[in-house]
């Protein structure tokens, strides 16, 4: 079993990570998840500013990945989230499970999606051409992560 | 003396990355979150506001827990990574 967490502002190979995963012992199944910037609603993204703590950004992701396999029993998990400027459509953020089975490969890596959003100390800030503002968080967020708490997680959303 | 740390909106709104303050034995997150605002009395709205998160040594706190010299706090907003 291991973990492997990095941030870091250069980008991100999934498939160098995705031959690293689908080495790990017992492994049946890879499970992969890449955030992608994506354009606002008016089409007017200029950059996407991230800012972070360092020393607890790594801390709390090392943490959800140990606590991602001790629940669903997981070989190896990396977890990369890029910091700094990043242009439209570039990669921010990589979840990767190497599982026995593809159940809890997708578990895990949904429970470490769902709690890095409300966990993790990242900040967006999205620069337009005219304004740049701090992206707020989302309600739909924290109920995507309390429903992992509460053993709802497998009832669709209303 | 604890450090203490504010990140992204808070800290343009504070207009300050890290600042250290004078701790006292059995001192409180709050009690020194309150010492904060006595000294700046503009970041009360903005340090006191229920959405604002705290960390202690890099992990989620409450206010409630107890700080000591050498510590290190963080006061920022909801976080939206991902």
């Amino acid at each position: 079993m291991s973990i492997n967490v990095r941030v870091q502002n250069a980008d991100f190979c999934q498939a160098e990570e995705y031959l690293k995963l689908s080495n790990a012992s017992n492994c049946g199944a890879v499970i992969t998840f890449t955030g992608l910037v994506r354009e606002l609603v008016d089409g007017d993204l200029q950059t996407l500013h991230l800012e972070h703590y360092p020393g607890m950004t790594e801390q709390v992701l090392e943490q959800l990945a140990q606590q991602a396999q001790q629940r669903f029993g997981v070989e190896q998990i990396t977890i990369i989230h890029r910091v700094g400027s990043l242009k439209l459509n570039e990669q921010i953020v990589f979840v990767g499970v190497a599982a026995g089975h593809r159940k809890a490969g997708f578990a895990a890596c949904m429970f470490v999606m769902d709690y890095l959003k409300t966990q993790a100390p990242f900040w967006k800030r999205e620069v337009t051409s005219t304004d740049n503002y701090w992206v707020a968080a989302k309600e739909s967020d924290r109920t995507a992560a309390t429903r992992w708490a509460d053993g709802t997680e497998n009832r669709v959303a209303s | 003396m604890v450090k203490v740390k504010f990140f992204a909106a808070l800290r343009e709104r504070l207009n300050c990355a890290e600042i250290e303050v004078e701790s006292q034995r059995n001192d409180t997150v709050a009690q020194i979150r309150e010492r904060l605002v006595a000294q700046h009395p503009t970041w009360q709205h903005e340090l006191l506001a229920n959405e604002v998160l705290c960390a202690k040594n890099f992990t989620f706190t409450d206010v409630t827990a107890t700080v000591q010299s050498g510590d290190e706090l963080a006061f920022f907003p909801p976080v939206t990574g991902g």
